[in-house]
């Protein structure tokens, strides 16, 4: 945190936390916040003529953990890609090295997210028993804060509770296990149908019955549900449904999203909304199989237009060669099945498993060119930008270095169209997706929303992160783009998102004309639950390990404090 | 009152057994007693014990014999070594912990190094494979709990892993196999009578050096095709009969050692290994695992992909990017054509483990080891840096086989004044920056940097 004041001076302000849309006006920064003013000696940042945001908010990409390393051990092709991923950064110039395209090295990581002005960024899926190495991972990546979402939901303890119907019992669990991995929320994977892969099966339907634990995935959803707003954790349940990247997967999608109806949210951060269901272009396709293939983004966007308790991020298709990685490892297989390239496995016992494949997205492969239109089309078909988030899922759908693509094609139509038109199917992707037909082309404020205010209110984070109030972090990006006169050519305006021309994190100047000048502060976020200890729970955890469930030693289990050397904790108190 | 440390975790093998408990004088500097370990663990906590431990770095002098210097000196000359070296070799890190790994990192970067670590000499071929292929893999909790079928093929645990088949794979009762050994049907394949081999159901004695005709058997079984009468030595029935033991399994494991990686065919073998476990699981479920050497063989794998996306083989030379291409930047191939022109080995022993001819080319150039105890290599070295022992005296993280990291405790104080590998490596780092004129590069605020701990969780 710098001590310093500082004031980015004359830009076009886009702050949707307080309505502020292009507005000429001064950022004032003191002691890593942003405050109402500074002394007439604070260091100045000239933004005349350019676009001020706060810093980017990430709702969910795959940048730490074993997966991700899995992906990067088993793809040494994807360090070749001189050009793309390679730059002159080196320890002469102050700099580690950097690596890696789809999947980049931890460094590259932490510059490339700061290079586009993003300040927070949520890992979205950490297997507990594996936590250290995710945290090893985040204590070696530079610049953004960082958060982990622990998988749960084929977890044989929240299983147990939720066949039993014990909701308290999960939600002691949870706070328990969050405690010990250092993490921020509830995610699902798969729900159920990961745990069935353990026996190489699978559950397609939220009603399937997963082996074993004679429950159904929908008993999983509707459970944590329950268990998160008992707790009222700042972010709600973070969901990746069951038969994603299915032909006709989108009335289960709509199945296991009605399951959120009637529930309230109860917390005490802000947050308005009980689900987040991610990467939803995975989750919106019809047809019967691959040759009737289409676009169902209109069916669902009608359903979540209207429920104001979800929201969703994009998951968009960036038509790149990039690594799926994801704790749906049934799915891997699958996709493995598909496309024959290589294939990684990690089953991890009692919790959770893991695939990784890599994966070509190619816009003359009919699929994969109705899969880019269908994730933009959730975007123009959306209503409530604060509820719709921009992510690649990265890197499954694209690398998250993508983002200001996909901000160019929702922002332009003349660029959706020549990308559209580069095709060897152009009509028949028309006839199978809506995008064609959308005229909409997204706003500067739209982009805020969907990258800043709406991501840090759907984590509980709206005080600190998402926005430019005086009281909240000092990270501030600033565009090179006209407010009052956008370029023409939407290639500029990828441009001006990819290097911002200047990011502030946490008061300190850490990019300036897109290259990075500071490795700034970085800090690790998770959430900390105060809640009586329940016995069942402290009983039933300790016999997993000592009746050797587990093969660890249950001393060894909880993240040390040395791992996670900056926290930023937030407290979570649960009465009795 | 002695005191007795529970959950420890072991710094032998890749089981990186972590329900050893450790009996330590009350002022934490002897080992007493050491319960639950294998013989050879359990010695190596004792060997800590050992008065003779070297306490400072020694340096050849002129007339060949090893003098006791100062850290600071040691510090000094590595760093004034390494800066001078053109193409340094960084070698090693089978026996440390991966703070030390990550650390290594800015030395290596700073000084344009190769960096490599055992893999390179055991299980790289394996790397190669998954390069090609992937790896269908799974913690070892899976193959306690759930597998009934288990194959070793070229490994041979009752001696490498000796507590592999108890905690793991033949013997455990886990949750779907409440019945252990009764339960699992164990297959070895190995041109020898192993131990191993004596204790598994059915054993292949297969003609050495034939396991890539004896995977494609396998394969070819289990796709419905015939194959000739005898393959590799072993009758077709025996094979078909094999094959159908995996394919009717509910949960198959296999697990290779350096029978497979070190024998003809290497990379190939593991090749087929994988495809082999990705056909089995068209059938059933099937996982697949490398016998991981030493107790954190896995952990440089793990470190190094994240910081350059490469397990091993890593070419820093170039100063902007990091470039692997095993056979030209790997250890003993650059060796053994005189490439490199200053060797620092780490928790490893290249005198003992590398061919004559790498060893009498990296001797002609400045040759580092930094190790917490005597070793063939230290003494042949220009200089040796004790350091701490990681998993005795010094806490951190380890990647058991399965890549599983485990938060290893310290049983011991350290000896005064010896550091662990990492702080060494932060020390020559900033004194290699020092002598540059340049600003080291923490990602965090140096003052905020932190060591690891233990902290006991009783």
């Amino acid at each position: 945190m710098s001590s310093g004041e500082l004031i980015v001076k004359g830009g076009f302000v886009i702050d949707p936390t307080r309505k502020i849309n292009g507005d000429v006006g001064d950022i004032a920064i003191k002691d890593g916040k942003i405050v109402e003013k500074v002394s007439s000696s604070a260091k100045v940042i000239d933004a005349k003529g350019k676009v001020v945001m706060a810093g980017g908010v990430d709702v969910h990409s795959h940048v730490a953990g074993p997966k991700v390393n899995a992906g990067r051990l088993m793809r040494p092709e994807d360090k070749l890609r001189a050009g793309v991923c390679r730059s002159g950064m080196a320890q002469k110039n102050g700099f580690r090295m950097e690596s890696g395209f789809s999947i980049p090295s931890v460094f590259r990581t932490g510059y490339e997210y700061a290079r586009m002005g993003y300040s927070f960024v949520m890992e979205a899926a950490m297997p507990p028993l594996l936590a250290p190495h995710t945290h090893e991972e985040i204590h070696d990546t530079p610049i953004i804060d960082e958060a982990a979402l622990p998988v749960f939901a084929n977890n044989w303890f929240v299983m147990e509770y939720l066949r039993q119907g014990e909701v308290e019992n999960t939600a002691a669990y949870i706070a328990w296990l969050l405690k010990v991995t250092k993490g921020y929320g509830v995610k699902l994977v798969n729900p159920g149908g990961t745990a069935a892969w353990a026996w190489g099966l699978n559950c397609l339907s939220i009603n399937d019955p997963v082996p074993y634990f004679e429950l159904t995935p929908a008993d999983i959803i509707k459970g944590l549900i329950q268990a998160n707003e008992y707790l009222g954790l700042p972010h709600s349940i973070h969901i990746h449904q069951n038969n994603l990247g299915n032909p006709g997967n989108y009335p289960e999608t709509l199945a296991s999203l009605k399951l959120a109806e009637g529930v309230k949210a109860k917390n005490k951060f802000g947050r308005e909304t009980v689900m987040h269901s991610t990467h939803l272009q995975f989750h919106s396709y019809g047809g019967e199989g691959w040759k009737d293939f289409c676009s169902k983004s209109r069916e669902i966007m009608d359903y979540i237009n209207k429920q104001k308790n979800i929201t969703f991020d994009l998951g968009c298709v960036t038509l790149d060669e990039t690594t799926t990685m994801t704790a749906d490892g049934p799915f891997e297989h699958h996709l493995h099945g598909l496309n024959h390239l290589k294939w990684t496995n990690v089953d991890v016992e009692l919790e959770t498993a893991a695939g990784v494949v890599p994966y070509i997205y190619d816009k003359d492969v009919l699929p994969n060119a109705i899969q880019w239109a269908t994730g933009l089309e959730l975007a123009l078909f959306a209503k409530d930008m604060d509820r719709a988030f921009i992510t690649t899922d990265h890197p499954n759908a694209g690398p998250f270095t993508r983002y200001p693509r996909v901000i160019k094609w929702l922002m332009s139509k003349k660029a959706r169209e020549a990308t559209l038109a580069t095709m060897k199917n152009t009509d028949r992707v028309i006839n199978a997706t809506y995008i064609h037909g959308i005229d909409r082309e997204l706003s500067l404020y739209d982009i805020a929303q969907m990258t800043r205010s709406g991501p840090a209110k759907c984590l509980g984070l709206a005080r600190t992160y998402g926005g430019l109030a005086p009281g909240m972090n000092g990270d501030v990006s600033v565009f090179d783009l006209n407010y009052k006169d956008m370029p023409k050519d939407a290639e500029k305006i990828e441009a001006a998102f990819q290097r911002a021309a200047c990011f502030i994190k946490d008061g300190e100047i850490v990019v300036k004309d897109g290259e990075v000048v500071s490795h700034g502060h970085k800090k690790t976020v998770w959430v900390k639950v105060k809640m009586p200890e329940n016995p069942q729970v402290t009983r039933d955890v300790s016999q997993a390990f000592h009746r050797g469930t587990y093969t660890v030693d249950i001393s060894n289990y909880p993240v040390r404090e040395y791992l996670a050397p900056h926290q930023s904790i937030i407290d979570v108190n649960v009465e009795a | 009152m002695p005191k007795l440390i529970k959950g420890v975790g072991c710094p032998y093998c890749g089981s990186s057994c972590d329900d050893i408990e450790v009996l330590v004088s009350d002022d934490e500097t002897k080992v007493l007693e050491v319960h639950n370990a294998c013989i050879i663990g359990t010695n190596l906590f004792h060997h800590a014990n050992d008065p003779t431990r070297p306490r400072l770095p020694r340096k050849r002098q002129p007339d060949g014999s090893m003098k006791e210097i100062p850290y600071e000196d040691a510090i000094d000359y590595m760093a004034k070594t390494m800066l001078a070296a053109k193409k340094p070799l960084i070698y090693g890190f089978g026996s440390t912990n991966c703070e030390g790994m990550s650390a290594i990192g800015r030395i290596a970067e700073k000084s344009g190094a190769v960096l490599d670590n055992c893999a390179t000499i055991c299980h790289g071929p394996s790397f190669l494979a998954i390069f090609d292929n992937g790896y269908p893999s799974c913690t070892l909790g899976e193959a306690k709990n759930r597998a009934d079928v288990v194959v070793f093929w070229g490994c041979n645990p009752m001696h490498a892993h000796p507590r592999h088949t108890s905690r793991y794979s033949i013997f455990p009762r886990g949750y779907f196999t409440q019945k252990g050994q009764m339960q699992r049907t164990v297959l070895c394949i190995d041109p020898r009578e192993t131990d191993t081999a004596k204790l598994a159901d059915h054993h292949l004695m297969l003609d050495q050096g034939h396991d890539y005709e004896l995977f494609n058997a396998f394969r070819t079984v289990l796709r419905g095709h015939d194959i000739p009468d005898v393959v590799a030595g072993i009758p077709k029935e025996t094979i078909k009969k094999s094959a159908e033991i995996m394919k009717n399994a509910k949960f198959c494991m296999i697990f290779f050692g350096m029978g497979c990686t070190h024998t003809d065919g290497r990379n190939h073998n593991i090749d087929h290994a994988i495809s082999l476990t990705r056909d089995l699981n068209d059938h059933t479920k099937c996982s697949i695992m490398a016998m991981r050497g030493h107790y954190n063989i896995a952990g440089p794998g793990q470190v190094w992909a994240w910081q350059f996306g490469f397990p091993y083989c890593i070419d820093l030379s170039k100063g902007t990017h990091a470039h692997m291409n095993p056979g030209e930047t790997s250890s003993v191939d650059l060796a053994m054509r005189d490439e490199v022109d200053c060797f620092v080995n780490i928790g490893a022993d290249a005198g003992a483990h590398f061919p004559i001819q790498p060893v009498q080319h990296l001797k002609k150039h400045p040759f580092i080891v930094i190790d917490p105890n005597f070793n063939m290599a230290s003494e042949i070295s220009d200089l040796h840096i004790p350091v701490r022992i990681a998993g005795v005296d010094e806490p951190g993280v380890v990647y058991r086989m399965d890549n599983v990291p485990i938060q290893f405790k310290a049983v011991l104080k350290g000896l005064p004044g010896v550091p662990s590998d990492e702080e060494l490596f932060d020390r020559v780092y900033e004194r290699m920056c020092e002598l540059t004129n340049t600003k080291p590069i923490w990602l965090a605020a140096k003052e905020d940097r932190r060591y690891p701990e233990s902290e006991a969780v009783s």
